[in-house]
């Protein structure tokens, strides 16, 4: 078989398969352990002992799916429109639309929270470029 | 219907711009509206809530450098100003980033000296900050409503939207805005635990500026500045309510404003001659 | 057409792989400032803008200028622009996508630049110029591409390009008058605060525009076979030194109205630049050479003697641009910072890594230019003797 131009096209194909594959060879041989975001700091058992069960803002599902539009939404209500309770949908209670001072005093690690998901999808919020994340604390469950 | 490969391309091409533009423009939040609206969202109870907050300065008040740097501290610290400082402890003036801070009173009134003036009037210090104007040229320049006024006359920074343009900082004929020119958490009061934790601190490339503590008002404090200033240095209230202190003072006594002629209205006023006031 | 960009002599390609080069060190030096911010820059809070700024609204300026060809050739029938309109209109798209990287070496949060569009703020002056800007660079690719495609092929352009030609008259007026009313409109800088800021703008562009075309058009024909002609360079040169004086006439008025009134705010920018205040004289030697290079230039290029002779001409060119470049592309910005609302001189200087990223923007401007002339002239090579006629 004759193929014109032979020593650039291989090139080129060499080249696109590089960077096609790109995302395959970069993540080989990583662990690829589903992410699992822990929802037992001392303060959410606390929260569970006095109340008899775990609740969030709004019911795991929503929030997992769409706590970024929320967050967004918070974040607009706050700055721009002086908002700072949120009534919740699920259980009608009110909370404190802050992220620094509303979420993480219960989800009091980032690390085994945010970061767990957040890793996995490789997707980098820029929120603790300003607000302040708790201190994670050392493994200390009794 | 053939099309050939060169018009494929463009109809491909024109569509899936106006495919990308119909997806922004359609681009709604969960709940299928702008933004949380009451009843979904409230404004705590205990906020302090004014027509339009105004503050009087009263120089007089302040007797000793301490008193100045006690109110620079209270806001600083408050909200996790980075303080930049050259090698040898002096202050960055290329990083600088201030809420407020004080200046002779030649600079702070410019044209309102005269060369009889004693150098110790002249010299004299005077607190100065954002003035939230009733018609700020930095909210009308910012191409992104970064900075807009709220309801209740403070003109506001949203840290989040900025792009950091800095034509705000170009608008103000105050210079009451400062920029952030690197990562504010290098700076050395912030590296470590920082002062407030409470209170987020900016990013890198965004203006930043006095916010009447916006944040405080809701929490029913009143701003740092007029907390740690000594009595009767700093009053805080509604103009717009003629039984406020600030308001009274401003109606019975004489009272000075920077840069009045500029037209920006600003809410920051400083009494001459204070004494005692009402 | 692109291919044309793509065949050329091996002095060709050095140009190329040398702005290529430039353009590749700016990129380097612009990460560094992705990284660490602004800060690598030499602004500081009393003076926020600066060197990006000052070349932003110079490039403005030389885009605004290709109309100075548009004119005569599509409204007065100055058939003796036929040739080098299209060097025009190329220039105007790689200025203006130079103003576009300049805007974007400037911006705290690039990643951010698209919250111009989700909120759009119609009060602010930025939101227009963005309107206007990508406006005239969509106008003029496209009366670019489709004039010299029918050059190409030996035919006239076809007459629904007409709309797009009479429309970039204003439109580049219009980039110009927004540009000036970013800083016509800000109380408190007195330097800035003129109703003739924008007059004086489009009078600098008219001049300088046109000037870098003559340059361009002698070069183009000193390395390429393709001959602009003489007459319409002679033509350019008479444009040019009515606009400069029109420049130089407004800049007059600017001091009078500055120095008679006695007030201070106006005078202070003036004093700063042209005699130092406050012990700070860092421009004076800057803008008294753009002065002198003004008023030699304008000189040079009203004596027809001097203007005939194309040494000359180019000589007064390349005085003129400079001049008008410290002008506009320096002190015009400076002068409106210094001294600051306090009324304190804290004066502006730019750092290297700012210096080496404003060059590479113009490296990439000018391999732009490069491409697009390469395009145009390899069409104009080969349709030598044609007589074009839109």
């Amino acid at each position: 078989m004759n193929i014109y131009n032979k020593g650039p096209v291989f090139l080129g194909i060499v080249i696109f398969l590089a960077l096609a594959l790109f995302p395959f060879y970069n993540n080989f041989g990583k662990t690829n352990k589903k992410p699992d975001p822990k929802t037992d700091t001392p303060e959410i058992i606390e929260y569970e002992k006095l109340n008899g069960k775990k609740e969030c803002v709004e019911p795991k599902a929503f929030m997992r799916g769409e706590h970024m539009v929320l967050l967004n939404d918070w974040r607009d209500g706050v700055v721009r429109d002086a908002y700072r309770g949120y009534i919740s949908k699920a259980n009608g209670k009110r909370f404190n639309m802050s992220i620094q001072n509303g979420c993480m005093k219960c989800h009091s690690s980032k690390k085994k929270f945010c970061d767990e998901c957040h890793n996995y999808l490789a997707v980098k919020p820029f929120c603790w470029d300003c607000h302040i994340q708790p201190k994670e604390k050392e493994e200390a469950k009794s | 219907m053939s099309m050939d490969r060169r018009k494929f391309l463009k109809v491909a091409g024109i569509s899936s711009i106006l495919g990308f533009g119909a997806s922004v423009a359609s681009a709604r939040n969960y709940a299928g509206q702008k933004g949380l609206v009451p009843p979904q969202v409230d404004a705590n109870k205990e906020t302090l809530t004014a027509k339009r907050w105004a503050m009087v300065v009263d120089m007089s008040k302040f007797k000793t450098d301490e008193d100045y740097k006690k109110v620079i501290n209270a806001c600083h610290t408050t909200h996790n100003v980075p303080d930049f400082r050259k090698a040898d402890g002096s202050v960055d003036r290329k990083m600088e980033i201030k809420w407020i801070w004080t200046a002779p009173y030649e600079r702070t009134f410019p044209g309102q000296d005269n060369k009889y003036m004693s150098e110790h009037m002249k010299d004299m210090p005077f607190m100065v900050l954002c003035n939230h104007c009733e018609n700020p040229p930095c909210v009308r320049v910012c191409p992104t409503k970064a900075t807009f006024k709220l309801q209740d006359g403070i003109t506001m920074q949203d840290m989040h939207r900025c792009i950091g343009c800095r034509f705000c900082m170009a608008a103000c004929p105050y210079g009451s805005r400062s920029f952030n020119w690197t990562d504010p958490r290098a700076a050395s009061n912030l590296k470590g635990e920082l002062p407030n934790k409470q209170y987020p601190t900016r990013t890198k490339g965004v203006v930043e500026k006095c916010t009447f503590c916006s944040e405080r008002l809701q929490e029913g404090k009143l701003p740092a500045c007029v907390e740690a200033a000594p009595k009767g240095g700093i009053l805080f209230g509604d103009m717009e309510d003629p039984n406020s202190e600030v308001r009274k003072i401003v109606t019975n006594k004489y009272t000075i404003r920077r840069k009045p002629d500029l037209g920006t209205g600003p809410a920051v006023y400083y009494l001459i001659g204070g004494g005692d006031h009402a | 057409m692109l291919e044309k960009a793509l065949e050329g002599s091996k002095k060709y390609w050095a140009w190329v792989f040398f702005l290529g080069g430039l353009a590749a060190v700016g990129c380097y030096f612009y990460f560094q400032q992705f990284m660490y911010g602004l800060g690598i820059t030499g602004l500081h809070r009393d003076v926020t803008w600066g060197l990006y700024i000052g070349q932003f609204t110079f490039l403005v300026g030389v885009a605004a200028s290709a109309v100075m060809l548009v004119i005569p050739y599509y409204l007065h029938d100055y058939k003796k622009f036929g040739k080098i309109v299209i060097l025009g209109e190329f220039l105007a798209i790689s200025a203006v996508i130079m103003c576009i990287l300049f805007i974007m070496a400037d911006m705290g949060q690039p990643m951010r630049v698209m919250n111009i569009m989700l909120y759009p703020a119609p009060n602010s002056m930025v939101f227009w110029d963005v309107v206007v800007l990508n406006g005239y660079l969509f106008l003029n690719l496209v009366i670019g591409w489709v004039t010299l495609g029918s050059d190409r092929k030996g035919i006239a352009p076809p007459k629904w390009i007409k709309p797009f030609i009479y429309l970039s008259i204003p439109w580049a007026i219009s980039i110009h008058t927004v540009t000036a009313f970013l800083y016509a409109g800000i109380p408190g800088r007195h330097f800035w605060l003129s109703a003739i800021l924008a007059a004086r703008f489009l009078a600098s562009a008219f001049a300088g525009g046109p000037s870098l075309l003559i340059i361009l058009a002698l070069i183009v024909r000193k390395v390429t076979k393709f001959d602009p002609g003489k007459e319409p360079i002679q033509a350019l040169g008479k444009i040019v030194a009515y606009a400069m004086f029109a420049n130089i006439f407004f800049l007059g008025l600017e001091v009078f109205t500055a120095f008679y009134s006695g007030i201070p705010g106006h005078a202070h920018p003036f004093h700063y630049l042209y005699a130092g205040l406050d012990g700070h004289s860092e421009l004076v030697p800057m803008m008294w050479t753009s002065s002198i290079f003004a008023v030699v230039s304008l000189v040079m290029l009203w004596v027809p003697g001097i203007r005939k002779n194309e040494g000359t001409l180019a000589l007064a060119c390349v005085m003129l641009f400079i001049s008008l470049w410290i002008d506009k592309g320096f002190g015009l910005i400076i002068g409106g910072f210094v001294p600051n609302p306090f009324e304190e001189v804290h004066p502006y200087w730019p750092t290297m890594p700012e210096t080496m990223i404003t060059i590479g923007v113009w490296a990439i401007g000018l391999l732009i230019l490069t491409f697009l002339y390469k395009i145009a002239i390899t069409v104009r090579e080969q349709t030598v003797g044609v007589e074009i006629d839109h």
